[in-house]
C-alpha cells in the first residue's frame, strides 16, 4: 500500500530549487542551447525521439536539457507530453524503399546496385579519443561525389529471383496501438514490432546479444541497413486526398537468418526486420535479431525456452518508462507498509522465542 | 543479370505511382519547408491577404506507420508532431496547411500560399514562393546525397596470375 505523506512541501521545494542549479551547473561556463543539443548531441536526440515515440529533434533536445542528459528521464518526459497531443491521424505505411540514403550497406551481397555507401559512421574509426575535438577547431567539409540521387530500391528484391528469401507479402490490415489498448498476449507481429521500435535500447540490445550467443540462436546476416530520410503521407480526410506532411529520418534493418524448413516451408532463408525513428543503428538491428527470434512461432520452429522467444518477457520488459516507474517507486515513502511489515516480522519472533524457550523447558 | 529486370519492374512500379496532382504536391512541398522560410518569400513579394481562421493553428500528432519487412503488414512506428490550420480569403478561398512540428506561424504562411495558388496571383506564388523552395531543397537534398556517394566503397579486385 502506498500512502500520501504531507509535510515535505517545504523540502520538495527547496530540493527542485537546487535540482535547477546543479542543472545549470557552473555559470561562468556558457549556457547550453537546445539548437547545440539538437545539432551536437544528435543520436542523443535520435534516442530519445525513438524511445520517447515521438519524432521532434527540438522538442527531444528540450527533454535532454531539462533530464541533465538523463536519457531515460527525458523519454520520460517526451512520453508525458505526448499524452497531451491530439492525435490527428494515422499516416500511409512509409515508404522505405523510397528513402534518401545516407549510409547503406548490405554484409552479405557486396555488389548490389546503388553500392555499398557507408555514411558518417562510426565504424573504421579507431576508437581513439581525439583530443583535437576538446579544442575549438573548424571541421572540415566532407567531400562531395556527383551522384543523379535516385532512390535506391531494397537489396532483398534483387537477390530474391531465386526464392531463396522469405517474402513480406503486402497487406493493408489496420495495426493494433498499445498506446490506445493496453498490450496484451499473444502479440502479433505489428504489435511486437511496435513495442520494440520503441523499447529500450539497452535491453532489446541485450535480448538480441543473447540470442548470438546461442539462446534460440538464429544466425542472422545483416542484409540491409540503411539510414536516410523518408516523406511521411497522410490522407488528409478534409481535402479527400493524400499529402506529404513531412519528412523524417530512419534506421532499417533487415537481417537475412538460416532457416532449414518447416513441416509447412521449404528451406530458405528467413527475415527479422528492425525500423527505429533517427539514426539508430545498434538498436535497428537489435530490434531485427529480437523480431526474427519472436517468430518462432509462425515459423514452426522449436521454442528452446529462450527469453528472446518469450514474446511475454521480452515485451513487458522492454518499456524502460514502464520499468523505471515500477522501480523507482520503492524509494518512494513506503512508511505505513513499512510499518505492519515490521509489526509481522516483531511478531513472528516473539512466537519464535515462545516456541524455542518451550522446547528447552521440555 | 536477373537482378537488371527486377531493377526495371521496381522503377516501373514507382513511376506508375506517381500521379499528383498539382495541389497535392505544392502542400507537400510547403509541408517540408524549412522553418520561416515560406514567410520571407511570401512577404518578399506581397502584402498578406486579409483572411478569417476557419481552424486556428492548432498542434497535434500523426501516427507514423511502418510495414514489417519493408513491404508486409503495417505497424505503428510512433508518433511526430504536426501543426494544421484552415483558412479562407475573403475571396472565399480556402486554404489548408498540415505541416511537421508545432510551427503555428509556417504553417499560417503555408495555408496561405495554398489558398494563393488557387487564386489569379497563383503564377506570382508558384515563381516567388514555390520554385525557390523546391530549388532550395533540391539542393540540399543532392548536396547531402553527394557525400553519402562520396563514402560509396569502390571495390577492386587484385589481379591473381593463374588467370
Amino acid at each position: 500500500m502506498y500512502v500520501a505523506v504531507k509535510g515535505g512541501e517545504r523540502a520538495i521545494e527547496n530540493a527542485h530549487t537546487w535540482l535547477a542549479e546543479e542543472r545549470r551547473g557552473d555559470t561562468s561556463v556558457a549556457e547550453l542551447s537546445i539548437e547545440q543539443i539538437r545539432e551536437q548531441l544528435s543520436l542523443a536526440v535520435n534516442r530519445v525521439m525513438a524511445e520517447g515515440s515521438l519524432y521532434d529533434p527540438d522538442l527531444a533536445a528540450l527533454a535532454i536539457k531539462q533530464s541533465r542528459g538523463d536519457l531515460i528521464e527525458a523519454i520520460f518526459l517526451i512520453r508525458a507530453y505526448r499524452t497531451t497531443l491530439p492525435r490527428f491521424g494515422s499516416s500511409n505505411p512509409v515508404n522505405t524503399a523510397e528513402m534518401a540514403c545516407d549510409r547503406r550497406i548490405s554484409a552479405t551481397f557486396k555488389d548490389v546496385p546503388g553500392g555499398q555507401l557507408l555514411g558518417p559512421t562510426f565504424d573504421y574509426t579507431h576508437r581513439l579519443l581525439d583530443f583535437k575535438l576538446a579544442a575549438e577547431g573548424e571541421t572540415a567539409e566532407a567531400p562531395n561525389r556527383d551522384t543523379d540521387a535516385t532512390a535506391i530500391p531494397h537489396v532483398i528484391d534483387f537477390l530474391n529471383a531465386e526464392g531463396l528469401i522469405e517474402e513480406a507479402p503486402h497487406d493493408d490490415t489496420t495495426p493494433p496501438d498499445l498506446t490506445r489498448e493496453p498490450l496484451e498476449m499473444p502479440a502479433d507481429r505489428p504489435l511486437r514490432l511496435q513495442a520494440l521500435t520503441r523499447g529500450d535500447e539497452g535491453f532489446v540490445l541485450s535480448m538480441a546479444y543473447s540470442t548470438q550467443r546461442g539462446y534460440a540462436r538464429n544466425h542472422a546476416f545483416v542484409g540491409e541497413l540503411r539510414i536516410g530520410s523518408v516523406a511521411v503521407e497522410m490522407d488528409i480526410p478534409e481535402l479527400g486526398f493524400a499529402i506529404e506532411i513531412g519528412e523524417i529520418t530512419l534506421t532499417e534493418c533487415e537481417t537475412v537468418n538460416q532457416f532449414k524448413g518447416s513441416k509447412s516451408e521449404p528451406p530458405q532463408f528467413t527475415r527479422g526486420y528492425g525500423l527505429v525513428f533517427g539514426q539508430t543503428e545498434r538498436k535497428a538491428i537489435s530490434m531485427a535479431l529480437v523480431d526474427r527470434a519472436l517468430r518462432w512461432e509462425e515459423l514452426g520452429e522449436d521454442n528452446v525456452g529462450a527469453p528472446a522467444q518469450d514474446a511475454e518477457f521480452v515485451l513487458y520488459h522492454a518499456d524502460n518508462i514502464q520499468a523505471t516507474g515500477f522501480l523507482e517507486h520503492i524509494k518512494l515513502p513506503h512508511y505505513v507498509d513499512f510499518q505492519s511489515e515490521l509489526e509481522l516480522v516483531r511478531k513472528l519472533r516473539r512466537e519464535a522465542m515462545a516456541d524455542n524457550v518451550a522446547e528447552a523447558a521440555e | 543479370m536477373s537482378s537488371c529486370i527486377v531493377y526495371a519492374k521496381v522503377v516501373e512500379m514507382k513511376d506508375t505511382a506517381e500521379t499528383k496532382t498539382e495541389r497535392q504536391k505544392w502542400m507537400s512541398l510547403l509541408a517540408k519547408a524549412p522553418s520561416g522560410r515560406i514567410s520571407t518569400l511570401l512577404d518578399g513579394f506581397m502584402d498578406r491577404p486579409d483572411f478569417t481562421w476557419l481552424r486556428p493553428p492548432e498542434i497535434g500528432s500523426v501516427m507514423v506507420q511502418g510495414r514489417a519487412g519493408a513491404t508486409g503488414s503495417p505497424f505503428n512506428l510512433g508518433e511526430m508532431t504536426v501543426t494544421r490550420c484552415a483558412l479562407k480569403l475573403t475571396s472565399g478561398t480556402v486554404g489548408h496547411a498540415y505541416i511537421q512540428g508545432r510551427r503555428k506561424t509556417d504553417a499560417e504562411a503555408a495555408a496561405i500560399v495554398d489558398a494563393l495558388m488557387q487564386t489569379d496571383a497563383a503564377n506570382n506564388v508558384s515563381e516567388q514562393v514555390l520554385q525557390p523552395l523546391q530549388d532550395e531543397m533540391t539542393k540540399t537534398r543532392t548536396k547531402r546525397a553527394g557525400k553519402a556517394a562520396a563514402t560509396k566503397v569502390d571495390f577492386f579486385t587484385m589481379v591473381r596470375g593463374e588467370d
